[in-house]
Order: structure tokens, then C-alpha cells, then sequence
């Protein structure tokens, strides 16, 4: 498995704040490696520090064989970057910012040509190219952006919250069409805070304040869960979300439509049993039934969210 | 090569924008034309032209000649005759004559004593500028000397290179800084924080483009765009007020570069420090104000303290304003301008030196 990027214990500081606190991560090329976090968990600080635009406060990384930030002007021609905000110019026609991009990357006229032509048809902008920016609705605007971000070919894209501004039909057609990058040989790391997004990438690191919490693949993350998930139906919610966040083992308690979703510990004994007691006096006829976890669960779990809180990351559209 | 067609397509967008900012392209035109004109036009302490009302009472050849001689001196303008003390006083209520002249009957007799005045000029009180006239008048020669003074040649006004005394004369030169520091400080500044705060600069900066084709790219249009307004100033300066430039175009142009050179590595240094285009606003003009208040556009340089005039010399406005003067007014060479060349030379070095060791192609 040859690697597009390898980092060990990347820190990055600014001034007291650690945004990020030393991690190593391993991406596989020609996959779709996922950075599944909260805001401010670090994603796109360490995004930044993989494309040379911040220095890391500590640790190594290499991208693309390079050494960074050393050699980023070498990896700058090898890399495509999608900002987390829409960064082409408002006043520019769809048709010129691709023009310009091209030229800054040092295309000759011919290339321009063929590839503007090229990620047009591909990314559905025709009729589009003598549209300003600026008039675009979100999904126009991404997929110009990501137009924009492979007029070179990049060998790996790094794309930061790129859905995040973007209608659910959009976000499924900007996945076929990173899907369709990938089976043509790049490698993708791209951050987002959407479960179903995470769940489509080949590898997933799930990073909490600065640290990755847990990684692998989407499934195997699932089975491998440091905790057991139970779901409770039939029940009043007010008076047994009470009775459950006295237990101590109980880490999160979620309610998802007529259900309530509790994470324990996988240590905790007869978890079934407990619940079913602490739920006995106001709602003896609730069921109780354990359920295999979500990646929502993992994430959860992964980032050891207190009791009672429902700030888990967005849930999919 | 390939540097300089990345430096050609980051300048042929940048024009391309402001191009399409029909706001800037107004600015950039309307800047120096209305200042121009507000300065040349509204901002002027030599009143010329001044309508007056003229009682001659004498109507001598000698009078006619004292009023022939008035005229010449063009700070009046039409004079209209009246025939009694009660028009002359009527005309000037109606606010149609500002000065009304009365030329006393006996003025050979006067003239001749020399003690007596010979001539009352009444003035419009309410404008102020025209006590000034008044004074101007009354201090013409021909009206203190003895004997047969009324020789046939106009009041003699000597000021050297500026013969008319006027101000558009002085301002469209001293403006041409001015306008050029507005320009290249304020706009280049704002358009680089500009593509800071719309994100632009961090994707432009993962791409292979260097730095200083980054801004050379930026700053090229902004080059062209102060040679242009140089040049409206002197056109207008030309059409409008008369002022010819006494000294080589070329000597010109090559000083006005170097200004704005000058000029916009201040403008670029700022937009490496202001993160909002409001901040980059707020310095530009804490250049801005000493630039216009201290360069001697505005007060004599030589009548400044000497910490004024110590601030001053940091200021390239101040070396401009000499070097345009020089060329336009004096008809000097650039060879005559050596140290304020080389003052604006060791300031365009030092601030691009800033700007460049600040600027990186980096967030942090």
C-alpha cells in the first residue's frame, strides 16, 4: 500500500491554543481518506499544514514523497486545495476563473483548451461559463471550485468541508464525481462534519480537540466500538432521560424521533438489566433492546461527549 | 519564463476586475478630475476678475489712465461706469460691482501733493477675500508717488515662476502627488487585503504562483493607472488653468514612477499588516494626512517647526512635490533633483524590503 501522506506526532500551536495536539496519519493513495470532527477539532489545520500554508509547530510530514513544508513549492504543482469557503473571484465569469487557474498553474494554450472544455462537460458548468461567480448557487459554485482544483491533475486534493454550503442532491452528485477522481488514480483527503459523508470514505480519522479519537475503516470502526448501544422505545423521554443520566456508566444519551439512543461503556455489566431498573418506576412498559452502532455512536463514543449532551455533529440531511 | 506569463495572467485578472468595478474606474477618473477643479477652480486666495463700479469724477486723460492701468492688472474685471456716488452705492448693494472706485475730481492736484488720496475704493465687506483686492489695489505704486507718476506700463506684480500669482499654478503640481498617493496607497492596499477577505489569497497561494509574481502581477495595472491619472492632471492642469510644464516630459514621467513606485510598496507593506480592507483604510490614511498637511501642498514647507519638517522628509510626497515643482514650475532637469531622488529611491527600497520579508506565501 504505497502512501500520499504520512505524518507523525504533527502539532500545531497558535500561541496557547493547540488546534493541533500531535497526530500521525497514514493516507492511502487512489482512496478517499475522510476527516470526520467538530469545529474546531483541528481538520482544517491540519489540512493547512499538508498543502504548506502553515508550518507545523512539531512533527514530520510527507505528501506526495515530499517533505513539507520544505519542498511545497514542488508539491504546490502536484496538489489541488478546496478552501472551506468558495475562493474564486465573485466577479469573474465561471469560463475565466477556470482560464485564470490554468494559467497560474502554467498551462499552455492547447491544455487550456482541451481541459477547461474537459471539467465543463464533466462538472455540468456549460452552460454556465459566462455566468460571474459571484451569481452561483452553492452547488454551481462547488463544483467550479472542484473544477478549478483539477485543471491540473492533481495527484491528491485536499478538500475542506466542501459540502458544507450545499443542497443534499449536490453533495450526491460531488461525491460521484470525487468517486470518479478516484478510480482515475488520486488520492482525496477531505474533511466534513456530515455522518453520511464519513460513511462513504474508504478510511476515516475521527479527530476531537486536536487528537485523532479513532481511525480506520467506516464499518470496522463500527464493529470495533469501545462501547455497547442501547435503544429505548415506549417510554415518557422527559422523566426517563432523568432516571438514566443518574447512572453513572451512562455516557450520551441522544433521542432519535420516538427513541432515545444511550452509549455505556462495553465494561459496564448486565447493561440491559440497569437501564431496565433505572427506568422501572415512571416507565415499566419501555423497551429496552440493545442495537449495532452507528458511526454517529463511534463518533460519540470516540469523542466522549458528557451526559445529556446532544451537540453530536451535524446528523445527514 | 513561465513566471512571467503567471505575473501577465495575475495582472490581466486584476484589470479584468476592475474593469467590471465601475465604482474604482469612476474613482480613478473622478479623483483628479474633482480635486482638480476644487482646488483650481473654489480654492483660490488671488481673487482676478472682480466686478467693479467706477465713479470717475476727474475724467481726465490722467484718470482714464489710472483706469486703464487698473484694468491691466486683470484683478478687475468689468468696470462698470456710474454717474453719481448714489449709483456707484446702488450698483455695489445689488451685489453687481464687489469694489466700486471713486476717482476724486482734483487728482492732478492731488497727485502732485502727495498726501491726499486720490482714489476711495469702497469694498464689499461680506466677502472676505476682497478686502484683499482692496489692499492689493491700494498698495499699487502709482498712487503713492510724486511728481507725474502715471507712467504708461502696468502695476508690477514680481513673483518669481509664477508671475500671476495664482494658485492653480502651484496646485496642479502639488495635486499630482497628492492624488497619486491616494491612488497608489489606498487602492493597492485594499485590493490585496481585498483577495485576503474573500479567501482568494489562500487558494492563490497553494498554487505555484511566487510571491513577487503575485505582486507585480497586482501592483502592474495600479503603474499604468497612476501614468494615466499623471497625465489628466497635466491635461486638465493645461486646458483649464494654463499651466504649461516648463521641463521635460520624460524627466517627468520618469519622477512621477519612481513616486508611485515608491508609493505602492507603502501601499503593498500595509496590505501585508492590515487584515480588513477598514484597516487597511485607517493606515493609508495615517499616511494620507501628514502626506497632504506636511508636504508643503498645503503650508509652506520652510514655515513648519522642525519636527514637522523631520516627519516631513520621511514622507515621499514631500520629495515629489519638489521634483514636480522643479520640472513643472522651474523648468528643472532631473539631474538638478539628485537628493530627492535618491530619497525616494532609499524609501521605495526600505518598504519593499518590509513588505517583501512579511509577505510569505503562508496563513501563519
Amino acid at each position: 500500500m504505497s502512501l500520499a501522506i504520512s505524518a507523525r506526532g504533527l502539532a500545531r500551536h497558535f500561541g496557547h491554543v493547540i488546534a493541533v495536539a500531535g497526530i500521525d496519519l497514514d493516507v492511502p493513495a487512489a482512496e478517499i481518506y475522510g476527516f470526520l470532527g467538530p469545529n474546531g477539532s483541528g481538520k482544517s489545520t491540519t489540512i493547512r499544514m499538508l498543502c504548506g500554508l502553515l508550518v507545523p509547530t512539531r512533527g514530520t510530514v510527507t505528501v506526495l514523497g515530499h517533505s513539507m513544508p520544505r519542498d511545497a513549492e514542488i508539491v504546490r504543482r502536484k496538489l489541488g486545495y478546496m478552501t472551506q469557503r468558495f475562493s474564486l473571484w465573485d466577479d469573474l465569469t465561471a469560463g475565466e476563473n477556470l482560464d485564470f487557474m490554468c494559467r497560474v498553474y502554467g498551462l499552455d494554450r492547447a491544455t487550456r483548451r482541451v481541459r477547461i472544455a474537459t471539467r465543463l462537460r464533466d462538472y455540468d458548468l456549460e452552460p454556465l461559463v459566462e455566468q460571474r461567480a459571484g451569481t452561483l448557487s452553492g452547488g454551481q459554485r462547488q463544483r467550479l471550485a472542484l473544477a478549478a482544483a483539477t485543471l491540473h491533475e492533481p495527484q491528491l486534493l485536499l478538500l475542506d468541508e466542501p459540502t458544507s454550503a450545499v443542497d443534499p442532491q449536490s453533495r450526491r452528485d460531488f461525491w460521484e464525481n470525487l468517486f470518479a477522481l478516484v478510480a482515475r488514480g488520486t488520492t482525496i483527503l477531505v474533511s466534513t462534519h456530515y455522518m453520511d459523508e464519513a460513511e462513504r470514505c474508504h478510511r476515516l480519522a475521527i479527530l476531537d480537540r486536536g487528537r485523532i479519537a479513532a481511525e480506520g475503516e467506516p464499518k470496522q470502526l463500527a464493529r470495533d466500538i469501545d462501547a455497547t448501544v442501547i435503544e429505548i422505545g415506549n417510554a415518557d423521554f422527559v422523566s426517563a432521560r432523568r432516571a438514566l443520566a443518574a447512572i453513572a456508566e451512562v455516557r450520551s444519551i441522544a433521542q432519535l424521533g420516538n427513541r432515545l439512543r444511550v452509549l455505556m461503556p462495553r465494561t459496564a455489566v448486565e447493561p440491559e438489566r440497569r437501564l431496565r431498573e433505572a427506568l422501572a418506576p415512571a416507565n415499566a412498559g419501555a423497551s429496552v433492546q440493545r442495537v449495532g452502532a452507528s458511526l454517529e455512536d463511534v463518533f460519540v463514543a470516540a469523542t466522549r461527549l458528557g451526559i445529556g449532551a446532544d451537540d453530536t455533529p451535524e446528523r445527514a440531511a | 519564463m513561465s513566471g512571467l506569463w503567471r505575473l501577465l495572467a495575475v495582472a490581466a485578472k486584476e484589470v479584468r476586475q476592475l474593469a467590471r468595478d465601475r465604482i474604482t474606474i469612476g474613482l480613478i477618473i473622478g479623483i483628479p478630475t474633482i480635486q482638480l477643479l476644487l482646488f483650481g477652480y473654489a480654492i483660490n486666495f488671488d481673487v482676478r476678475g472682480v466686478s467693479a463700479a467706477v465713479l470717475d469724477q476727474s475724467r481726465t486723460s490722467l484718470s482714464r489712465r489710472l483706469l486703464g492701468d487698473l484694468a491691466a492688472t486683470q484683478v478687475l474685471g468689468t468696470l462698470r461706469p456710474a454717474v453719481s456716488e448714489g449709483e456707484l452705492r446702488e450698483l455695489m448693494q445689488k451685489g453687481e460691482s464687489n469694489v466700486g472706485i471713486v476717482i476724486a475730481p482734483d487728482i492732478e492736484r492731488r497727485l502732485a501733493d502727495g498726501n491726499r488720496a486720490v482714489m476711495q475704493i469702497l469694498v464689499d465687506g461680506s466677502q472676505p477675500a476682497l478686502e484683499n483686492v482692496a489692499q492689493g489695489l491700494g498698495a499699487m505704486p502709482l498712487l503713492q508717488r510724486r511728481g507725474t507718476p502715471v507712467a504708461a506700463r502696468p502695476v508690477e506684480i514680481l513673483v518669481a515662476y509664477n508671475p500671476e500669482k495664482r494658485t492653480a499654478v502651484q496646485i496642479v503640481p502639488a495635486l499630482c502627488g497628492v492624488i497619486l498617493t491616494m491612488t497608489m496607497v489606498i487602492f493597492t492596499a485594499s485590493a490585496i487585503v481585498r483577495e485576503r477577505e474573500r479567501g482568494n489569497l489562500e487558494l492563490l497561494i497553494t498554487t505555484p504562483v511566487s510571491p513577487a509574481e503575485l505582486m507585480a502581477g497586482k501592483l502592474l495595472p495600479y503603474v499604468v493607472i497612476g501614468l494615466i491619472q499623471t497625465t489628466l492632471i497635466l491635461a486638465l492642469g493645461y486646458w483649464l488653468f494654463g499651466v504649461p510644464v516648463a521641463g521635460s516630459l520624460i524627466d517627468l514621467y520618469f519622477g512621477a514612477l519612481l513616486f508611485i513606485a515608491a508609493s505602492l510598496s507603502l501601499g503593498l507593506l500595509i496590505s501585508t499588516i492590515a487584515r480588513t480592507q477598514f484597516q487597511a483604510m485607517q493606515m493609508a490614511l495615517v499616511v494620507m494626512l501628514p502626506s497632504i498637511l506636511m508636504s508643503g501642498f498645503m503650508f509652506p514647507f520652510e514655515g513648519m517647526p522642525a519636527v514637522a519638517q523631520g516627519i516631513a522628509q520621511v514622507l515621499p510626497l514631500t520629495h515629489f512635490n519638489e521634483i514636480i515643482r522643479g520640472i513643472v514650475l522651474r523648468g528643472a532637469a532631473l539631474t538638478d533633483m539628485r537628493p530627492e531622488l535618491a530619497k525616494l529611491a532609499i524609501f521605495l527600497v526600505v518598504m519593499l524590503s518590509l513588505a517583501m520579508a512579511r509577505f510569505r506565501k503562508r496563513l501563519d
